[in-house]
């Protein structure tokens, strides 16, 4: 079961080459995503330049402590998931399956804060599409800025963190899929590559929330 | 599958097994090329028959065959089809699927569950495609420009929206399985500089395809993102629609390098095994397709030259699409210079090569004329553009990827199609191509704009010439599709190598085995070792010729084996 043979692919000559090829394709993958989550970015940059006090106002409105615990969840769970890769890496089955669960159960604490931040935003009025509830300060009309130009912050506000919540979903399966494996002992080679390759992956989301964290957030602190 | 079973001593990939699962289920990168294979002939097939319809429709400046509606359907499904569901995929899924493993001496991609996934992306958006004409078919014209497509479209935008994006995620698995095999799976002594240059277009190819791809599957997401209510581009949802032309042109100005880099790389496999010579300047056609990757990526603006971008914008646009121009034109001399006193050998797949430089640039140079700002601004929207960017997709890449067929249909089935036959079509299309397109040159140059039905009265004379070409062309594509698949059982049988050629793909047998090699080659020289071939003086089937004549070829060598 865990001889080389088993774990080597046909098509490959060696684990090195398996393993090289494996992390090679991963990374051009994330490549692919950050032009993906790029599109997005860009979007919120050319709409941000032109109506920046529209975009700050619709910041203040998002629930900031709740954005900041789950900065700090993903932060931890990025670090489990490095522990993960380390066990994994040294054959330490059972200690590689508790670091993927934990990962998998702070990716869950994350989602159901995120639910929970949607729904206030919902009783609030404030939805993907809403306009009509959006009520601009006479202070800020005066300068200008409407309410479509502040939707259009919820527009990509919603659109971004729900792709992430996507992405998140997608990780959360293939580590749950991996501390099966982990968990009946099959780390030889192979394993220990996907683990190592879906860290990759998991700490790449992370990444792009950093991201989303201060440009959704933060931008209304004075 | 009516791949007839071929009686050799040992199992090639196609017979090793025929059940209908065995191919459904195949990780074979060569039985995967083949799925590609039926699967973009099938959506030739409807784009060009949207083509047909248009053509009919523009043979008089009335409406009497479609109304207006029916015509901006039929130019949608034409555009859409063609550009994602067959030129994307065509050289990349056919014959770089089939060749990039054999090539490099690898028994298969790196991820070949990938590349099957891949297949299946495609299939699948192909499906939602179909499935968006049969429910009424969208009218926004392959680009999808917003507010209209957004917003004002009653049309079935959406679901065309979504089957672009999952096909954009076929695309994206293709060039990251191209990436990291040409990185990890290359043979011993099958160094960067001895990859064959359809290696090196390739791999430029699937840089754009991982980098560019993604931007239009979520400018595409955006789309239908406020076809839902969200507002976006919609200026009255306080967007701007020119965000959407910016990230739309990024993914699609480099897709055109897309189409057009894998045929370069034919081309440069064409020109070499029938001029009997080493490439002329390899480093440079190598690195010319790596930057044109590059540089790919920075002309979007020349396509928003009259949408309200800045003029100094503009004017950085324009420049740097005139320096594109440079590696593009690297690559046409050195193919001349590559045929130049070269011992040219007149069969199928060169008569394909040659239309194609001559056609690519045409194409090429009249791009150069819509990237100077002042014409483009006249000739915008009209026939002309049309005229010119059919020059580079019909003339350019579906001329290499025919070319390409018929070059590698021998090692990829086993068996010769007809020369005489063949050789009559492409000339055929060639017209046809020619009579189609030059004539919208010149009604575009007068000004006939653009996605109408109709047109006034003094434009048909050229229109007529158009549509009388585009029946040449149409029957002209029919040829090939008959006796290939003719030849599938009647064709005579392909040696090893019937060209001479000096790839590595011609050292296994035709058809390859399952794992390709019988044994992982060690490669000891680059893919144009033609000096080495030429020496041996008789080549099969071809006189030998004398100084400074060139032969053409009339009996095709497949006759001469028993
Ligand atoms: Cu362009």
């Amino acid at each position: 079961m865990s001889s080389e043979s088993s774990v080597l692919a046909h098509h490959f000559d060696d684990l090195e080459q398996q393993h090289e090829a494996a992390t090679l394709g991963m990374w051009a993958f994330l490549v692919t995503e950050l032009l993906f989550f790029g599109g997005l970015f860009t979007g919120y940059t050319v709409y941000r330049w032109r109506t920046p006090l529209a975009f700050e106002e619709a910041s203040r409105h998002l629930d900031l402590w709740l954005g900041t615990i789950n900065t700090g969840v993903l932060l931890v769970s990025s670090l489990t998931m490095a522990l993960a890769v380390h066990a994994a890496q040294l054959s330490r089955h059972r200690a590689a399956t508790m670091y993927l669960l934990l990962t998998v159960l702070l990716g869950a604490g994350f989602l159901i804060i995120k639910m929970v931040e949607y729904g206030h935003k919902f009783t609030q009025g404030i939805y993907p599409g809403s306009i009509e509830n959006i009520h601009v300060p006479p202070e800020l009309a005066a300068q200008g800025v409407q309410p479509n130009n502040v939707a259009l912050f919820y527009s990509f506000y919603f659109t971004t963190t729900g792709l992430h919540a996507l992405h998140m979903l997608i990780g959360m399966g293939l580590l749950l899929s991996l501390a099966v494996r982990t968990a009946r002992g099959r780390l030889m080679g192979e394993a220990a590559t996907r683990v190592e390759i879906t860290g990759l992956y998991w700490h790449f989301v992370d990444i792009v929330w950093i991201f989303v964290f201060p440009l959704y957030y933060l931008i209304g602190l004075t | 599958m009516s791949l007839a079973p071929l009686s050799l001593h040992k199992p090639n990939y196609l017979s090793v097994s025929n059940t209908l699962r065995s191919w459904l289920l195949t990780t074979d990168h060569k039985r995967i090329a083949i799925l590609f294979l039926i699967s973009i002939t099938f959506f030739f097939f409807i784009g060009g028959f949207a083509a047909v319809l248009m053509r009919l429709e523009l043979m008089t400046p009335h409406a009497d065959v479609v109304d207006k509606e029916a015509y901006n359907r039929l130019f949608t499904i034409h555009g859409v089809v063609l550009i994602f569901f067959f030129l994307v995929p065509s050289i990349p899924g056919v014959l770089g699927n089939f060749l990039i493993p054999i090539m490099i001496g690898a028994r298969d991609m790196a991820f070949p569950r990938l590349n099957l996934a891949s297949w299946y992306l495609y299939l699948i958006g192909g499906i939602i495609v179909l499935t968006s004409i049969l429910i009424g078919g969208a009218d926004t014209g392959w680009t999808f420009y917003t507010p209209y497509s957004s917003v004002y479209s009653n049309s079935a935008v959406f679901t065309m929206a979504v089957g672009v994006f999952v096909a954009g995620f076929s695309s994206i698995l293709t060039g990251l399985n191209f990436i990291v095999t040409t990185h990890t799976m290359r043979a011993p002594g099958m160094t960067w500089f001895r990859l064959p240059l359809f290696i090196w277009s390739h791999y430029a190819t699937a840089l754009i395809m991982i980098l560019g791809t993604p931007v239009l599957a979520i400018a595409v997401l955006m789309v239908a993102v406020e076809r839902m209510g969200v507002g976006i581009f919609d200026p009255a949802l306080g967007g701007d629609p020119i965000l959407f032309q910016h990230l739309f042109w990024f993914y699609s100005h480099p897709a055109v390098y897309i189409m057009v880099l894998p045929a370069f790389g034919v081309i440069s496999e064409l020109v070499t095994c029938f001029s009997r010579k080493r490439i002329f300047g390899y480093t440079f056609v190598a690195a010319a397709s790596l930057a044109i990757a590059v540089l790919g990526f920075l002309v979007w603006g020349h396509h928003m030259f009259v949408s309200g971008q800045s003029a100094y914008a503009s004017m950085v646009f324009s420049i740097i699409s005139f320096t594109i121009a440079v590696p593009s034109g690297i690559k046409v001399l050195n193919w001349t210079a590559t045929i130049y006193k070269g011992r040219v050998w007149l069969t199928t797949p060169m008569l394909y090569a040659f239309g194609f430089i001559g056609l690519f640039t045409i194409g090429g140079v009249t791009g150069l004329f819509l990237a100077a700002m002042a014409i483009d601004v006249h000739v915008h929207d009209t026939y002309f553009v049309i005229a010119h960017f059919h020059y580079i997709m019909v003339g350019g890449t579906v001329m290499a990827y025919l070319g390409g067929i018929h070059f590698w249909w021998p090692k990829m089935t086993g068996r010769m199609y007809p020369e005489g036959w063949a050789v009559f079509s492409a000339i055929l299309i060639f017209v046809g191509f020619n009579l189609t397109f030059f004539p919208q040159f010149l009604v575009g140059y007068l000004g006939m704009p653009r996605r109408y039905h109709i047109y006034p009265e003094e434009y048909q004379a050229l229109n007529i010439l158009s549509t009388a070409g585009a029946s040449i062309l149409g029957i002209g594509y029919l040829f090939p599709f008959t006796y290939l698949l003719w030849s599938l059982r009647r064709g005579p049988r392909a040696e090893s190598n019937p060209w001479d050629a000096a790839g590595l793909e011609w050292q296994t047998t035709s058809p390859p085995p399952t794992f390709n090699f019988e044994k992982t080659p060690i490669v000891t020289q680059e893919a144009y070792a033609y000096e080495l071939v030429s020496q041996e003086d008789d080549l099969p089937g071809r006189p030998n010729p004398t100084e400074g004549e060139i032969p053409v070829l009339d009996a095709p060598p497949q006759e001469d084996q028993p």
